[in-house]
């Protein structure tokens, strides 16, 4: 059965042409970065061109780009680096915001117990935090605001070159990083005009291999590595580099700048299509996506008196690939505090399916979900003895 | 997380789904802000449970445990039916991830409340 991939969120196929740009990397061209003989020297030169097509989709020099693992590492990176570049006994305090990525959200937690105090915006019922509340929360100790580019779950994109503006104005230096991991796809990432010191990006989400990323640090701003060792990356990120996987994330990097509007329209004109026939055909249905204000890719809806993960194996023995937000498919048995966070109570949040949207979906994917999912919304909540006959 | 093959089989035909108009007795637990409910009606003759039926929201792993557990109480006696273990409702299934065990342990719950609802009634 062919298989209709609508969880692009969670992470995209190789495209062809980045795993043909990888491919010599692994067994034919395998030297390592560091080494200083003619094969090594092949791999460094790659390595280069990537972040040459990396720091040209950013906007910004060679030498501000970081090769990490991925976001996450990314994100570990920005906030333990730039504290640990930064602490000098005085107090510290960074902004962020309820509806990031655990990769930011963990991170603080733990510098929390360190003695880090760390504000949580809350959002609007649109998942957008609201301005007014990032001025008030900032401080005299403040060192760093993160704020996502596009959250993961409903799509929602924050006002980054507002907030940008906001801490240029400041009197004394705030430093801004964004994950901007699910924005790439949909969204210019132009450091200058974002007016971003720290960036994160990872290569699974843009149709690129698992297992690589970058961090974006400008020039002149403090960090210190975290993971140490053969002082590779200015020493900012010591480990033999993923030659292979930064060639891979280089060229999904430009194919992303370059194909970005062709891809929009079409993702955005399938993710319409997909919201007109859901809310039409599905009765007592939410839609948590705020159209207007969110990426082109996603459909984030609750379908009350429902189990997320439920619908979602329904889904999958027809072919069709989601995620839920539900409770019951977190490790944590907590619903999505995304969800949370936007004012969604408990009991709507369990009934939630996210569509995340691909260059790769077409129109007769679309229409097999409207076919096919209204009679497995029904079925269910026919099986719940709350729910109303 | 990985759901036997018994666990889908469950989920996808689930046995003895539906509700009994005339129960002798019902229990209901769970609650929908947790995000599952469970529902067992039950008939009783002789004290024989002569037929089971549930109703269920909640994730594969709670309904596949309602209809093994309706599969395993009917036509048992209500002692019988109390010895059932949230264990033998997991071993029955060949086995369930470990953050879904305590929907076998809701399963059980909500076949006690049934029984408790049906000797009270009986006294």
């Amino acid at each position: 059965m062919k298989i209709a991939y609508f969880d692009h969120s969670a992470t995209t196929p190789v495209d062809k042409r980045v795993l043909k740009e990888m491919l010599p990397f692994f067994s034919e061209k395998f030297g390592n970065a560091a080494s200083i003989h003619s094969l090594g020297r092949f791999s460094e030169a790659a390595v280069e061109e990537s972040r040459k097509r990396i720091s040209e989709f950013l906007n910004c020099g060679n030498d501000e780009i970081i090769f990490t693992s991925g976001s996450t590492e990314s994100n570990n990176l920005v906030l333990r680096g730039l504290v640990k570049a930064l602490h000098n006994g005085k107090k510290l305090h960074i902004i962020t915001t309820s509806i990031e990525h655990d990769a930011i959200l963990e991170p603080c937690a733990d510098l929390e117990k360190e003695g880090i105090e760390v504000t949580y915006l809350p959002v609007k019922s649109n998942g957008i935090i609201d301005l007014e509340d990032l001025k008030k929360a900032i401080k005299e100790e403040t060192i760093l605001v993160s704020v996502m580019y596009a959250n993961n779950e409903v799509g929602s994109i924050q006002p980054i070159e507002e907030i940008g503006k906001i801490l240029a104005r400041q009197n004394k230096k705030i430093y801004f990083h964004t994950d901007a991991t699910q924005a790439v796809n949909a969204l210019p990432c132009d450091t200058k005009k974002l007016g971003v010191d720290f960036l994160s990006l990872s290569g699974h989400k843009i149709y690129g291999p698992k297992g690589v990323g970058i961090l974006y640090v400008k020039n002149k701003s403090p960090i210190k590595g975290i993971q140490l060792g053969g002082h590779q990356e200015r020493n900012i990120r010591s480990g033999t580099l993923n030659v292979p996987g930064i060639v891979g994330l280089g060229k999904a990097v430009e194919l992303a700048g370059k194909e970005r509007e062709k891809n929009n329209k079409k993702i955005e004109k399938l993710r319409n299509k997909l919201v007109k026939g859901i809310l039409e055909k599905i009765p007592e249905t939410i839609l948590n996506t705020d159209i207007a204000t969110a990426l082109p890719s996603h459909a984030h809806f609750s379908f009350l008196g429902v189990e997320g993960e439920a619908i979602l194996f329904d889904l999958d023995f027809k072919g069709i690939e989601v995620s839920t937000g539900s409770a019951c498919a977190s490790g944590s048995l907590e619903p999505s505090h995304n969800l949370l966070a936007m004012g969604i109570s408990p009991e709507v949040a369990h009934g939630s399916i996210r569509f995340s949207l691909g260059k790769h979906n077409t129109e007769d994917e679309i229409k097999k979900v409207i076919k096919v999912l209204p009679p497995i919304i029904s079925k269910l909540r026919k099986m719940n003895p709350l729910y109303k006959k | 997380m990985i759901y036997s093959d018994k666990v889908l089989e469950h989920f996808k035909h689930p046995h003895n789904q539906g509700v009994i108009k005339d129960a002798d007795a019902i229990g209901e637990v769970g609650n929908p802000v947790c995000g599952d409910v469970m529902k067992i009606y039950i008939k009783v003759k002789d004290c024989i449970i002569e037929d089971v039926k549930f109703e269920t929201l909640g994730c594969a792993a709670a309904i596949a445990v309602s209809s093994a557990l309706t599969d395993l109480i009917k036509g048992k006696t209500i002692d019988e039916a109390l010895k059932i273990t949230k264990d033998k409702i997991v071993e029955d299934l060949g086995g369930l991830p470990a953050q879904k065990v305590h929907c076998s342990m809701l399963g059980v719950e909500a076949l006690h409340k049934a029984i408790e609802e049906y000797k009270n009634k009986d006294k």
